[in-house]
């Protein structure tokens, strides 16, 4: 450290020379796991699903495609799937919303008045996940069925005609296989990852900052919405996110809960792709979609004015 | 009852708005934090409490802001009882430790928020003569992690200022700063409320802070007020141990009180005769603590004259000597087997004496105070 006239600088050299050095170069080695994960998993698929969503649509998977720059493929795509575009967007979007209530007072509950069941009602949050997702997907098949309490409660309530007024069910007073079941499947199914980051955001509220709120003349409710809520918005955005684009690519609920009408693009892709081997209209269909996603989210992000999350 | 206790304090000072805690009480679970206190806090005056940590004293301050429920008692803003208000009703503001500025507004909207949540509607200029009465109109538009402490303190104070609150609360809020800025922020502090003619109760465990802001300081220990009154006399006149030890430094010399006899209470301390002044007397019978602050005890070595002695105690030698600049601070070992601490004002007039040597120490009979033997002689020292 101390570099006297008299004593030989190599040690010294040495070590100030070389620290710098490997010090970067461990930064590279912790990167490499992650690249090549990134590199397998993400840009080699994303590559030749660009390049699928290109091919010439007269090709088949028997015959095999042919590359042509064939950018049709995409106003084909739009063209002709456009209602189950706009109605996973719509879908997604009310499910987001619906976890945003729900997954809120949650949140809420469980950072604030929970005390010591904290830790009990955050495994209970996650306890869904111990449990496969096509199993509790299909488990509302038989809590919706059109037999069962739920509808018959909804009925004696006149619930279905309030969803059939505003057309979440069709007239039939059923609930399965309507946009009500597959919102709802939806809901059910991202909540925790609403829930989540909106606990992680308000528990890191300080309750001094509400203290000072209310002697500051806000009342409860206006303190919430001038302090709690805008402090929790990070965690907001992070849950809409997490919550919105899987959302919007999920094809299982409305598989199981929904019917033709309530088909999602992640059907329409999973059908194309499997069922009738169409690789270019999939491909263009899913690069729209992915198109169509990061630009809403990217308008999403400026507006909340929360640029550090991306 | 309290309409009656009203109706005479009413008629004593008509339309005041003095802050008024009776029997308040302050119960946790496993311990009492404030024990059945009564407090008047005279209108337009600069209140300190002041104990140490854990005396209760940011409780009381809590339940006079609402923030707390008392577990019984009452507090009246003049004749208005706030006991079970919400905090947002009360006209009353905090300035908290912590300052606790919302991090996500700027420095302006932090000064405007108890306006905008009143309905004010237009804030723009009151704001703006706020920062400028902190000093921190340049700042309007930061938000208050760029600030540094001293300001985030003043923001703090503007923000409950600006509400022209009939009682302003501060919590420690001088605590973070370091010792410079803190005594300008006293001073400032001092000033604003001269300036504003608000009641100020100021909670800190400072007793220089206190001594030197406040009107009146009352010294707060496990949940009651030891003593209440003005910063000299608390001092010179100090009750109990815990104020003598908590406020400033005492010598407590053990004594054999002989008796009261007229205005002077008599004391044997040490084989000779002491006489205390009757109001410095606290107690008239059995044993005693007499009490005389370091800086009243004169000190010479031995046979040398003392100025201005009163009764004069031989045979102690120096055991320490610390020299602090504006004065000297030395430990003296009396016959008894007790040290005595004795401050000198460096006035040049005499060399600094040295360790091991013999002295003789005096002080003059009135400034000494007797205390009640049945207290600890050490409450109230703190060890830092």
């Amino acid at each position: 450290m101390t570099s006297t006239a008299g004593v030989p600088p190599v040690s010294t050299h040495d070590t100030t020379a070389v620290k710098p050095r490997g010090r970067k170069l461990t930064g590279y080695w912790l990167i490499l796991p992650g690249a090549i994960w990134l590199g397998l998993f993400f840009v080699i698929p994303f590559y030749s699903l660009v390049s699928a969503s290109l091919y010439d649509p007269a090709g088949s998977v028997l015959t095999g495609y042919e590359m042509t720059w064939h950018v049709a493929n995409f106003a084909d795509a739009i063209g002709q799937y456009k209602v189950q575009i706009g109605r996973s967007l719509l879908y997604a979007g009310s499910a987001t919303a619906l976890c945003l209530v729900i997954g809120y007072v949650l949140a809420y509950a469980i950072a604030f008045k929970s005390g010591r069941w904290k830790n009990l009602m955050l495994v209970l949050v996650i306890a869904p996940f111990f449990t496969s997702f096509l199993l509790r997907t299909l488990s509302w098949k038989l809590i919706l069925a059109d037999d069962g309490w739920v509808v018959d409660t909804a009925q004696a309530l006149h619930l279905t005609n309030v969803l059939n007024l505003i057309g979440l069910t069709s007239t039939d007073d059923r609930l399965l296989a309507t946009p009500f079941a597959v919102i709802a499947g939806l809901t059910y199914n991202f909540l925790p990852f609403m829930v989540l980051p909106l606990y992680a955001s308000l528990e890191k509220v300080d309750i001094r900052l509400i203290e000072a709120s209310s002697d500051l003349y806000a009342s409860p409710i206006r303190g919430f919405f001038k302090v709690t809520f805008p402090l929790s918005l990070p965690g907001v955005v992070a849950g809409t996110l997490l919550t919105f684009i899987p959302a919007a690519g999920d094809y299982i609920n409305a598989e199981l809960l929904g019917d033709t009408n309530t088909r999602m693009v992640g059907n329409v892709i999973q059908n194309l792709f499997t069922a009738q081997g169409d690789y270019a209209a999939a491909g263009a269909l899913s690069v729209t979609l992915m198109v169509i996603i990061v630009g809403a989210v990217l308008v999403y992000v400026r507006t909340a004015g929360t640029e550090e999350l991306v | 009852m309290s309409q009656a206790a009203e109706a005479t304090t009413s008629s004593v000072r008509s339309g005041s708005r003095d802050l008024r805690l009776s029997k308040l009480t302050k119960e946790f679970a496993t311990f009492t934090a404030v024990k059945s206190l009564d407090l008047v806090v005279p209108q337009g005056q600069f209140f300190a409490l002041l104990g140490p940590s854990g005396c209760g004293k940011t409780t009381t301050l809590r339940m006079v802001a609402g923030l707390d429920t008392p577990t019984s008692g009452t507090i009246h803003l003049g004749d208005t009882e706030v006991t079970y208000e919400k905090p947002y009703k009360r006209p009353v503001n905090t300035v908290f430790q912590s300052y606790a500025l919302f991090p996500h507004l700027s420095i302006a909207d932090n000064v405007a928020f108890g306006l905008k949540r009143r309905g004010v509607k237009d804030v723009k200029q009151q704001v703006a003569d706020m920062l400028d009465l902190v000093e921190l109109t340049s700042q309007a538009h930061k938000k208050p992690n760029q600030l540094s402490g001293g300001q985030q303190q003043r923001v703090a104070l503007a923000r409950a200022l600006i509400n022209k609150p009939e009682v302003l609360l501060l919590d420690e809020p001088l605590g973070a700063l370091d010792l410079k800025l803190r005594r300008g922020m006293q001073l400032e502090l001092k000033r604003i409320q001269t300036e504003v003619g608000l009641t100020f109760v100021h909670v800190t465990h400072d007793q220089e802070e206190a001594m030197t802001m406040a009107d009146t300081v009352a010294v707060m220990n496990q949940g009651v007020i030891e003593q209440m009154g003005a910063p000299s006399e608390l001092y010179e006149n100090p009750r109990t141990t815990f104020v003598a030890n908590f406020l400033g430094q005492s010598n407590l010399i053990a004594g054999q009180i002989e008796g009261r006899d007229g205005d002077r209470v008599t004391v044997r301390v040490q084989g000779s005769l002491a006489s205390v002044r009757g109001e410095r007397a606290h107690s008239d019978s059995g044993e005693g603590w007499l009490g005389i602050r370091p800086e009243k005890v004169l000190i010479a070595e031995t046979g040398q004259p003392i100025d201005a002695p009163g009764d004069v105690i031989t045979g102690g030698y120096i055991t320490d000597v610390s020299f602090v600049g504006v004065s000297t601070q030395y430990r003296v070992m009396m016959p008894w087997g007790q040290e005595l601490m004795v401050f000198e004002q460096n006035t040049g007039a005499r060399p600094m004496l040295p360790v091991g040597t013999k002295v003789d120490v005096s002080w003059r009979p009135e400034f000494a105070f007797l205390l009640d033997a049945s207290q600890d002689a050490k409450a109230g020292i703190e060890e830092d």
